[in-house]
């Protein structure tokens, strides 16, 4: 169990891709920690120079006391489990989880008591005479998972660790990896570019894109408080609504609305200047009647999401006026999204009237956050639909 | 299996419906009359060019014909003389001797192990590199017989050879003094290519990320090598001994640079057949000796299928 440090982080492949900018991360002893992003962002690098698959560029890597950045895979003392658990499948499962223990010259009889421990905890002691190949997807990765802490690491890297199982499976897996990180307490990274899994999974992300890390913090935070427009429409299962905004005596004129100015943006906006507001559409509340402060529109399509829905509104901006029931009168517009409980659903073509719920609403300046205060500290029910009714 | 809509045997607008589970003994819908159309070509083919040849051969064993004289006009059978004769011969028997160091040396161990280590070497290289190695091997391989002969006696020759001009060593007779191993490493040197093309297809099959676990675990290439690659390209390897076992074991190119000498030191089976039969005229005799090779083929090719099995029983 350690922390992991990484200074100035670079990494740059022979056909001059920058994979990794002068990065610079910390990851706390014991902590289950997620590098998230879209494909290409450099996660899957960083993990693999973390695991000293790939040999910096620049910068350095410490593991605990140690840095390892010129170190060979084998002498790191870190685990990876595979996408595709790379499994022997000419070994069993026995012999699968106490290969690394084998390397270390551990006796045939250490070995096997060992593998049966392991594989105890993890489940698998009626499997352990199996191949590979007989097992099922989740017992694979469970075999992987074995195979990695039978040697007591200090860290532990998982590239996708759910990618490869079915859609149920996965949920069943999430919550069994928590777990197991939780009970074992070893320092986790994983990579996945998954949002719903790392928001699920990990006590802190970090989210990056292309070499660099846009934002860290815990899953609240990069919910709650995205630090950049890159950040609030990656993270969420739905996007965030980000809209055209300008400051007008205190107040927001959104799309000829005039909303309530986020509390912390106050006192560092000028009058006039041109923003972009961003509300989730879990913060949204949707009004079939007309209601002050709300920004209208006409609803163009209803996903049905289950236990809520997902409405599209097609929500004139520029300075053209309203008349009255809401249809738009100017041509320009932007759709905005909101998420709606079972049962209230809008037809489309309806006019809708929406209401940003206080305090979940920001404010972006060139993309960038525009805020001061510290992020909220204690987390909430991140999922906002349920928990804020 | 793919899911079948219908029973495979249910006659649908009197034709049996194609179905990719089950395609029923007609499956491209000839008959039986065109099928056998398409197949007497080749079959007659075969037949006239591999067939006959054999069975004449077989026929020619149990006879004394010769080249000329009496009984190249009138062959009379003689049983099993000729294979009496050959397995009671000294010359047989250090010719077969010679022929198994010459399969070993440059097959198993040169060709395939070189082909290996060239392909393990260069399996994550690409670019120029690669392609320069790769082409240089392969130009060995598509060369006439002919032309590399005559290029190793070049290089071997005693007096002007380019080997001991680049050793400052004149007067060293490499083909008199080392004839199998001048013909083992000619050999490697010539068919080195098949087994590198054949072991890099193999090398692309193993996973990296089996490699990779097998690193962080702290496995040593050679480690690496017998738990993650061998097992994996087995039957990969068995397959190309296979082929090259056979291939060296019939191989006459050898002839053309020692002419199995001096002395028969390099006289290979299909060496000792030629002189035998083309060169002593014994005709039925070394048609006995061919078939006998033929024999020992089919054994060696039998012991790699079964090692072949065996690998499909326990996987």
């Amino acid at each position: 169990m350690s922390a992991i440090a990484m200074r100035e982080l670079t990494k740059v492949y022979p056909n001059g891709v920058r994979a990794l900018d002068a990065l610079d991360l910390e990851i706390a002893d014991g902590e289950f920690f997620a590098l998230l992003g879209p494909s290409g962002c450099g996660k899957t690098t960083l993990l693999r120079t973390i695991a000293g698959l790939e040999v910096a560029s620049a910068g350095s890597v410490r593991i605990g006391e140690r840095t390892v950045t010129n170190l060979p895979p084998g002498k790191r003392d870190v685990a990876m489990v595979f996408q595709d658990y790379a499994l022997y499948p000419h070994m069993t499962v026995q012999d699968n989880i106490a290969y690394p223990l084998r390397i270390r010259k551990m006796d045939r009889r250490g070995r096997a008591a060992k593998a049966a421990d392991t594989a105890d905890e993890l489940g698998l002691s009626a499997l352990l005479e199996r191949r590979p190949g007989q097992l099922s997807g989740g017992q694979q990765q469970r075999v992987a998972l074995a195979r990695a802490m039978a040697c007591h690491p200090q860290v532990f890297l998982l590239d996708e660790p759910l990618s490869n199982l079915d859609a149920r499976l996965r949920l069943e897996a999430r919550t069994f990896l928590k777990r197991l990180q939780r009970e074992l307490g070893v320092t986790t990274v994983f990579v996945t570019h998954d949002q719903a899994e790392a928001l699920a999974l990990a006590d802190r992300i970090a989210v990056m894109e292309g070499g660099r890390i846009r934002q860290v913090g815990t899953p609240t935070e990069v919910f709650r408080r995205p630090a950049n427009t890159f950040v609030a429409g990656f993270i969420g299962s739905t996007p965030m609504n980000l809209v055209d905004a300008e400051v007008h005596d205190g107040e927001l004129a959104v799309a000829g609305t005039r909303l309530p100015m986020p509390q912390d943006a106050d006192d560092r906006v000028t009058d006039g200047e041109k923003l972009v507001y961003g509300v989730r559409p879990e913060y949204l509340d949707y009004s079939p009647e007309p209601v002050p402060g709300a920004l209208s529109g006409q609803v163009v399509v209803v996903e049905n999401l289950g236990s809520f829905s997902l409405v599209s509104l097609d929500v004139p901006t520029g300075d053209g006026v309203m008349d009255g029931v809401g249809d738009a009168v100017g041509v320009a517009g932007t759709t905005l999204q909101v998420v709606v409980p079972e049962g209230r659903e809008p037809e489309p073509g309806d006019t809708g009237w929406v209401v940003p719920r206080p305090g979940r609403s920001l404010l972006y300046r060139d993309g960038e956050l525009v805020s001061t205060a510290p992020a909220p500290a204690v987390p909430t029910a991140r999922t906002g639909v349920d928990a804020e009714r | 299996m793919a899911q079948v809509t219908s029973p495979p045997d249910q006659v649908v607008e009197g034709r049996r419906p194609a179905t990719g589970a089950s395609p029923g003994p007609d499956a491209a819908g000839l008959g039986r009359a065109r099928a056998t159309g398409f197949l007497v070509p080749s079959m007659v083919l075969i037949l006239l060019f591999l067939v006959v040849p054999a069975a004449w051969t077989i026929y020619l064993g149990i006879t004394n014909y010769r080249l000329t004289g009496l009984a190249a006009a009138n062959p009379e059978i003689v049983g099993l003389d000729n294979y009496t004769r050959a397995l009671g011969d000294e010359r047989f028997g250090s010719s077969l001797v010679l022929t198994l160091q010459f399969v070993l040396g440059s097959a198993v161990i040169g060709q395939a192990g070189l082909g290996f280590a060239i392909a393990f070497a260069l399996r994550d290289r690409r670019g120029p590199l690669r392609r320069v190695v790769e082409a240089f091997v392969m130009l060995a391989w598509i060369l006439p017989s002919s032309v590399v002969a005559f290029l190793w006696i070049a290089l071997l020759d005693r007096d002007a050879g380019t080997l001991n001009t680049l050793l400052g060593i004149p007067g060293t007779a490499w083909l008199l003094d080392h004839p199998m191993l001048s013909i083992i490493i000619f050999n490697t040197w010539r068919g080195t290519a098949f087994s590198m093309m054949l072991y890099a297809a193999a090398l692309e099959n193993v996973p990296r990320s089996h490699l990779e676990t097998a690193r962080l675990a702290g496995a040593s290439t050679w480690q690496q090598l017998r738990d993650v690659v061998f097992p994996r390209i087995r039957g990969h390897v068995l397959t190309n001994l296979l082929l090259i076992s056979l291939w060296t074991f019939n191989d006459f190119a050898p002839f053309l640079i020692t002419a199995g000498g001096p002395e028969q030191r390099s006289e290979i089976l299909p060496v000792y057949v030629y002189k035998v039969a083309l060169s002593g005229g014994e005709l039925g005799f070394g048609a006995a000796i061919s078939f006998i090779m033929l024999l020992i083929n089919l054994v060696i090719a039998l012991v790699y299928l079964r090692m072949l099995g065996r690998r499909k029983e326990k996987a």
